[in-house]
């Protein structure tokens, strides 16, 4: 039956097509960004965008993070955390959190599910739509990593993580490896089309840019 | 206006009650009104919104019109990156393989995230006849079938429930089906999604088997893509160990880089947001990352009946986005029950029709219920000119001449031969105005009876134009 | 100048009075106005009701009534949207069917001739102070035609707004449809009879005398849900506004 439907499928579709005039190269006369390409102009807007889709953002240097990260997951009364393979091991040398690494995907869903945070680095983020994406580089971590504990704090490097604009990040993206793209927490808009915060991916979502 | 001598066919019957609906007409004025508000603001933020328009309305006609060669590539791609892909000519043969995709791995429940094909083709009724549970995830499906409800909105598919109705449902439905409600629920909207995040979580953890459609399909790589909101999108295709896709064949973009349009405007378009807070791309299976099998289920159950027409085929630019829904003055008192079908407002009364014929009553009413305003065409962020292709569908449907249409046609035939005929015009139009002290307010008979129920006829004048015209300038 | 009226069918047999204030109106802005008789009518609700085939004939009669004249201008936007949107569609689809070029040469001709009457004051003649008196309070619906198709934009509010006399209040949702819809207004009662109950309640709302429109086929539809209600307002087209003055006004 398989091989018959494609012929089928794929027959009714060139007959459909036998008056249809050939079409030119689609013309792109959008813009490819919206933002000046100025560093801290594009910082600025993703905070900004970040924040106003409930992520609570944070600046700090490299030197700091570790204690930022401690912080946050003590303020969240985070005691045990996911790791990721390949994230830096000073992030986390001064929290207490009891840490569960993912070294060849252990971590079963139920073990997931009872671990309060994860904190992983990032491939990229997007200011224009206050994005991050994540595709499961080092210090990423496979995609239920991210989904399942309540709290994620995401790292973005301000150097070389930030883009402006959504073309410019596509092209910087491997298509073949999985991605997820996070815009703020988990939300939803299906009761009486009002946005709320907080259905079933992590309620709350700390990004931390670390600036030079 | 001549020819008004119309049959009065299912949408009209089912609007009838809609818009006597005090409740219903409450709840969609409300959500409408506050999404159609956000969207304007949310697209008037791109100074560059009529070119990302243009540029998604032809990246999608130049794919639609080498179809065959994108899907094969598509195949090719997806096959190449671990997943098997399977070709469904209808709605019987899709369930089928699916059925059998899921006995397969032994189990008997499976979880699904919001799709649109799946609806269209009735998985869920054909998985439950063959002992294969489905639990909804998204919050609006999971509203509408703890309420064994219909959909009555793409994006929303509860948006016909208020907070009060649906706090109700979850009280009396959720034990039915899993973890009960708490005790202490009440109508607020966080409550309610908390109550959800408890009722599913289970669900997910367990689940083996996931189904879901898609929002696009990258023919050059095989990447599908997946934007939502919730979370349970990302649960569905990230947990379970199998991971089956049904998607129309006319999701498929030619490239990567395309996406660089879509994910600009159907964000915006949708629930009005710079971006939906989750976004999942897969391309085909990845080791230690997500399913280990990868299906996926393409789909055409009338998209090539569509495609055929070189009007109506622009219907399947279409990225399900419901901008068009929340616009529309018709749906938003009629409800998107009326429409009879999974697609309701003003995309829905062009593509059912195309999908299923115009052969029900239903259907060939569908192409009638538009005042034909515009606001859809306006919104519609690949520019389908709705409009154009309802007054050509209305064209089909008067053509197969079916209830109501002889009449019609016949009426229209004599009025086109009264127009085209001044003189005769003239005569009929002096004998109206000589005769309007006789013409009562309500009128019996086609046409007339439903004009004059709600409204006045237009007071006829002394005279005609014409008339006046002679007597004044010539 | 001259132009030729196309009066339409609408206001030829039911509202001669905006068709007669259109003719003053341009004559006194020193326009001279010609009413070619073989007009009839632009075939819009065969057309949107799915009788394409029966418009044709209209389609020759409208090019061939109208011809040689450089302007033919027109107090309604849903007829000059039927030309300007669906003739070129009709011309191309009878190539399409072998049925030749004339539909399409009619077309071509006669669209870029065509003007709604607030396009043809404010574009061609470029006035938009036209001398009027109306010491009314007034509330303007743009329709669908107008607004979404033909883009009329800001100029029949700028026509009224140099009205001597006139108030304008702001029609809340202006933009939505009135429910009208040609023949949706008798294919579903219901929902445009609820359309035009919340265009009314708006319309009320701003405690204008007199809704103003440069539709009459929504003014109808509208006007008969007023006298309906026997509401203390009136639906008056744009053109019979335009058309009074202190020395002749509005009867």
């Amino acid at each position: 039956m398989k091989q018959n439907s494609r012929a089928r499928v794929l027959g009714r579709i060139r007959q459909a097509l036998l008056d249809a005039p050939p079409s030119p190269e689609p013309a792109r006369d959008y813009l490819t960004a919206h933002t000046a390409d100025d560093e801290a102009v594009i910082l600025d807007l993703l905070h900004e965008n970040l924040a106003d889709y409930r992520a609570n953002v944070h600046r700090t240097t490299e030197t700091d993070l570790p204690a930022l990260v401690a912080k946050l997951l003590d303020r969240h009364g985070a005691q045990t955390i996911a790791v990721p393979p390949g994230l830096p091991i000073a992030w986390l040398s001064e929290t207490t959190a009891r840490q569960h690494h993912d070294a060849d995907s252990l971590l079963t869903p139920h073990e997931l599910d009872t671990t309060h945070a994860v904190v992983t680095s990032c491939a990229l983020a997007i200011a224009e739509t206050g994005t991050i994406v994540l595709d499961g580089g080092p210090g990423q971590g496979r995609r239920a990593l991210t989904l399942v504990p309540d709290l994620h704090i995401c790292v973005v490097r301000a150097k070389d993580q930030v883009v402006g604009s959504v073309p410019q990040a596509l092209p910087r993206l491997d298509p073949t490896r999985p991605q997820t793209w996070i815009s703020g927490p988990s939300a939803t808009s299906d009761i009486e089309l009002d946005r709320v915060e907080g259905v079933h991916g992590p309620r709350r979502l700390d990004v931390v840019i670390v600036t030079r | 206006m001549s020819g008004t001598f119309i049959g009065m066919p299912a949408f009209p019957k089912a609007a009838h009650e809609a818009v006597r609906d005090t409740t219903l007409r409450a709840n969609l004025r409300h959500a409408t009104h506050t999404i159609r508000d956000k969207r304007a603001v949310a697209v008037a933020e791109l100074a560059d919104w009529a070119e990302l328009r243009e540029a998604g309305k032809q990246i999608k006609t130049e794919t639609l019109h080498s179809l065959d060669t994108y899907l094969v590539q598509l195949e090719e791609a997806v096959t190449a990156a671990g997943g098997t892909v399977h070709w469904a000519a209808d709605a019987a043969e899709a369930n089928q393989i699916v059925t059998d995709l899921v006995k397969a791995t032994g189990e008997s429940e499976v979880v699904k995230v919001k799709s649109m094909a799946t609806q269209e083709i009735g998985l869920n009724e054909h998985l439950e006849a063959e002992g294969i549970r489905a639990y909804e995830t998204d919050l609006a499906e999971l509203i509408v079938q703890l309420g064994e409800d219909r959909p009555s909105h793409i994006l929303v598919p509860a948006i016909h429930r208020n907070r009060g109705e649906i706090r109700d449902i979850f009280t009396s439905e959720m034990g039915k089906w899993g973890r009960e409600a708490p005790d202490d629920l009440t109508d607020s909207p966080v409550e309610l999604a908390e109550a959800a995040r408890l009722h599913l979580r289970e669900k997910f953890l367990r689940a083996k088997v996931g189904i879901s459609g898609a929002n696009f399909m990258v023919a050059e790589t095989g990447t599908l893509v997946v934007v939502e909101s919730e979370g349970n999108g990302r649960m569905c295709l990230t947990l379970p160990e199998t991971l089956i896709s049904v998607v129309g064949i006319e999701k498929v973009v030619p490239t990567w880089r395309d996406l660089e349009v879509f994910l600009q405007t159907l964000p915006r378009s949708s629930t009005a947001e710079r971006m939906n807070p989750y976004t999942s791309t897969w391309t085909g299976t990845t080791d230690g990352d997500g399913p280990s099998a990868f299906h996926l289920v393409l789909l055409d159950n009338g998209r090539t009946d569509a495609l055929a027409d070189e009007v109506g085929r622009q219907a399947l630019r279409c990225i399900r986005c419901s901008a068009c829904l929340n616009v529309c003055p018709v749906y938003e008192r009629a409800g998107g029950h009326a429409y009879g079908s999974v697609y309701p407002g003003p995309i829905g009364a062009i593509l059912t029709p195309q999908l299923r014929g115009t052969t029900s009553e239903v259907d060939a009413s569908l192409p009638y219920a538009s005042s034909l305003c515009g606001a859809c065409y306006d919104v519609c962020p690949v520019a389908i000119d709705i409009p154009e292709v309802l007054v050509h569908l209305r064209e089909k449907v008067a053509g197969q001449g079916g209830k109501g249409h002889r009449l019609e046609k016949v009426a229209m035939k004599a009025a086109g031969w009264v127009l085209d005929h001044p003189g005769v015009l003239a005569a009929g139009e002096r004998a109206a105005s000589k005769t309007r002290a006789l013409h009562p307010r309500k009128l019996p008979g086609p046409g007339a009876r439903q004009w004059t129920e709600s409204r006045d006829l237009p007071e006829l004048p002394a005279e005609p134009f014409r008339d006046w015209w002679k007597k004044n300038r010539t | 100048m001259r132009v030729a009226l196309f009066a339409t069918c609408v206001n030829d047999a039911l509202h001669p009075s905006t068709a007669v204030a259109t003719v003053r109106l341009l004559e006194r802005l020193g326009v001279a106005v010609d009413f070619p008789a073989a007009q009839t009518c632009c075939g819009q609700p065969q057309f949107n009701t799915g009788y394409r085939r029966e418009t044709e004939p209209l389609v020759h009669r409208m090019a061939r009534a109208f011809e040689g004249y450089d302007h033919v201008v027109t107090p309604s936007g849903s007829c000059v949207a039927m030309i300007r949107d669906n003739y070129p569609r009709i011309g191309s689809k009878a190539r399409a069917e072998g049925r030749g070029d004339t539909l399409a040469q009619a077309s071509d001709s006669l669209v870029p001739r065509t003007y709604e009457l607030t396009e043809f004051l404010v574009d061609v003649l470029g006035v938009t102070d036209v001398g009027a008196y109306f010491p009314h309070k007034v509330t303007y619906h743009p329709s669908c035609h107008g607004l979404r198709m033909l883009g009329l934009g800001e100029r029949p509010r700028r026509l009224l707004e140099a009205v001597k006399g006139l108030e304008l209040v702001e029609l809340p949702g202006a933009e939505e449809c009135c429910g009208f819809g040609g023949t949706f207004a008798v294919k579903n009662p219901d929902v445009s009879t609820a359309m035009g109950a919340d265009k009314i309640h708006h319309s009320l709302s701003t405690g204008a005398e007199v809704l103003c429109g440069a539709d009459n086929s929504c003014l109808m539809h509208l006007g008969g849900m007023l006298r309906r209600q026997d509401a203390p307002q009136r639906a008056l087209h744009l053109a019979e506004i335009l058309a009074s003055t202190e020395e002749e006004p509005f009867a």
